[in-house]
């Protein structure tokens, strides 16, 4: 009784074979990452005083700092933010609470699913046309904000559309069933046991507006344009502005003789500011949570 | 309105379609005020969808038709002024799986009076609310003390009562409950009939069940239905004793389930 059979030891045989494969996977995933960051800063660290996150470049980007680039990225981070969000979130509520079931709504979703595969480039060609010079925005910052937002939109829709189903339809019919409005059950029930999983998907997009090259160079991000002097706004949103992922690009390409930490040091910083977005909304998510009452 | 008051729920020539399947076939069904009816049927003959008609909240499952008459303590509920969140608050429904609210045991239980209020309710009245509820479902001892806890952490028997505690500050009518124990072991099953038996006389109380003895235990009348449609509705020791129905016989003897 209860010894050992050759299926059991079979499977599990299986079962470690399972279980390492995978395990290496992870590590496959893993190690690369570290290994980029790792080297990243590595190489990077010797250029990274504060003289080179404060001043600006000098010398066609082969000195100086990054300093108009580092706000200019925040900049277009944060509006692209206050567009998308918003937008993404209240188009997803409608059609995840609202929206009944059609061939309209069935059109929209798929609309939002191939949007979301749609490349960035592309996006940058069509705010360029439509920003840029149909609504005559010019290249700045606003339009190449909008540009970004308008390329978030379909992700952070689906993200926020997935958390939304994923809060229990018994939460639902419990509050229908004592009469609450669809507007009440979703801002009483659904969207607080939603947030995490919605800001997850907001910040995630966000994090990937942070790097986008190609739709800012068409709409609003230049290669060089200094700040002078400190104001609250550093930047006009009607004027062009530096990013990190632009100067990225120039300082290794167009700029010959710039020194090689230099744009390590630009791909650190880079990640930095991923790193703190994510940061910033993880903070959040833990307040959020902190505040409900049990 | 100027119903008779033994009127608790009636329905006549009641029909509705899932898109086009026909899942209630002309039910015509007289639910007396203040007792308890049982309603019984192989699963899938439509129990649930028939409770959902009672507060129209099968309106929100996708597309559904319905046509006949239902009435509610007399009151039509197609009526043009009749509101849907006070029909759903004076018709309440009690799920199977029991389903508190993500939130404190205290803000479950006040949960209806918050989103009703006009402007936000006292402390005062909430706090009183909330001991008159739990008191009248039997939780007010154990849970005195714990009001602020996670509603969705309790045993499921204190869940399931709590279900029934959200529904009586909006002063109900009609309680619904949609087999209120089968996730319940014998001693929950036990609290919540004898909960039920409390609650009656007030309230019209309509249970689905798939257990015979509790139907027969626990209700006054009891209804049997087949296949979207009602077969038999009569007092319940008439109904296990005589069927008048063979096919009521057969299901209750057990030969399908
Ligand atoms: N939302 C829906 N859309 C389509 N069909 C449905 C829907 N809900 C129920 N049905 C169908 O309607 C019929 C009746 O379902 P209902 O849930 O009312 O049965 P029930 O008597 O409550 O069964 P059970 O005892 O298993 O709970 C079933 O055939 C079911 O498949
Ligand atoms: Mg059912």
């Amino acid at each position: 009784m209860f010894t050992e059979t050759l299926t059991g030891r079979k499977k599990q045989r299986h079962e470690r074979v399972a279980r390492m494969f995978f395990g290496l996977m992870t590590a496959a995933m893993v190690i690369p990452l570290l290994l980029i960051v790792g080297f990243v800063v590595f190489k990077g660290a010797p250029a990274m005083t504060w003289e080179f996150f404060s001043t600006n470049p000098r010398r066609g980007g082969t000195a100086g700092g990054i300093w108009p680039a580092l706000v200019g990225t925040l900049y277009l981070i944060l509006v692209s933010l206050c567009i998308s969000a918003p937008i993404g979130v209240l188009a997803a509520v409608y059609l995840n609470e609202y929206a009944k079931e059609n061939w309209f709504t069935r059109i929209v979703n798929l609309a939002v699913v191939n949007l979301a595969g749609v490349p960035s480039i592309v996006h940058g060609l069509f705010g360029l046309g439509a920003f840029v010079y149909a609504l005559h925005f010019g290249k700045s910052i606003l339009a190449a904000a909008l540009t970004l937002a308008i390329m978030t939109l379909p992700v952070i829709i689906a993200s926020t559309k997935e958390a939304l189903a994923s809060v229990p339809r018994s939460f639902r019919e419990a509050c229908w069933n004592v009469g609450a409005s669809r507007w009440q059950t979703i801002w009483r029930i659904v969207l607080p046991n939603s947030i995490s999983g919605i800001l997850t998907g907001v910040i995630l997009q966000v994090s990937r507006t942070a790097g986008e090259t190609a739709p800012v160079m068409l709409t609003g991000v230049a290669t060089f344009k200094a700040i002078e002097g400190g104001g609250l706004f550093l930047y006009d949103l009607r004027e062009q502005c530096m990013a990190l992922s632009m100067h990225l690009f120039y300082v290794r390409t167009q700029a010959s003789g710039a020194p090689e930490e230099l744009s390590y040091a630009i791909a650190a910083t880079l990640l930095g500011v991923v790193l703190l977005v994510n940061t910033t909304a993880i903070c959040f998510r833990v307040f959020l949570r902190a505040r409900k009452k049990w | 309105m100027s119903a008779p008051a033994e009127h608790g729920i009636s329905t006549s020539d009641l029909c509705l379609w899932y898109g086009a399947f026909q899942a209630l076939k002309r039910v015509d069904l007289e639910v007396k005020h203040g007792l308890i009816t049982a309603l019984i049927g192989p699963s899938g003959c439509g129990k649930t969808t028939l409770l959902r008609c009672f507060n129209r909240v099968n309106e929100r499952y996708g597309s559904v038709t319905t046509t006949g008459l239902i009435r509610i303590r007399g009151k039509n509920v197609y009526d043009a002024d009749v509101s849907l969140i006070e029909l759903r608050r004076r018709v309440g429904m009690v799920f199977q799986r029991p389903n508190p609210l993500p939130l404190s045991v205290y803000e479950n239980v006040v949960f209806g009076l918050r989103i009703h209020a006009e402007k936000r309710p006292p402390k005062s009245v909430l706090d009183e609310a909330v001991e008159k509820a739990l008191t009248e479902v039997g939780l007010w001892k154990d849970l005195r003390d714990r009001l602020q806890a996670k509603a969705t952490g309790l045993q499921l028997e204190q869940q399931q009562k709590l279900c029934i505690a959200r529904l009586l500050p909006l002063k109900p009518e009609v309680i619904l409950m949609d087999e209120p124990c089968s996730a319940l072991d014998v001693e929950g099953t036990r609290a919540i009939e004898e909960l039920m038996f409390a609650l009656k006389g007030k309230y019209t109380i309509l249970i689905v069940t798939h257990n015979m003895a509790q139907a027969r235990r626990a209700s006054d009348e009891c209804a049997f239905m087949l296949l979207g449609e009602l077969i038999e509705h009569t007092r319940t020791e008439n109904l296990f004793l005589n069927p008048s129905n063979p096919k009521t016989a057969e299901y209750i003897e057990g030969r399908y389930g």
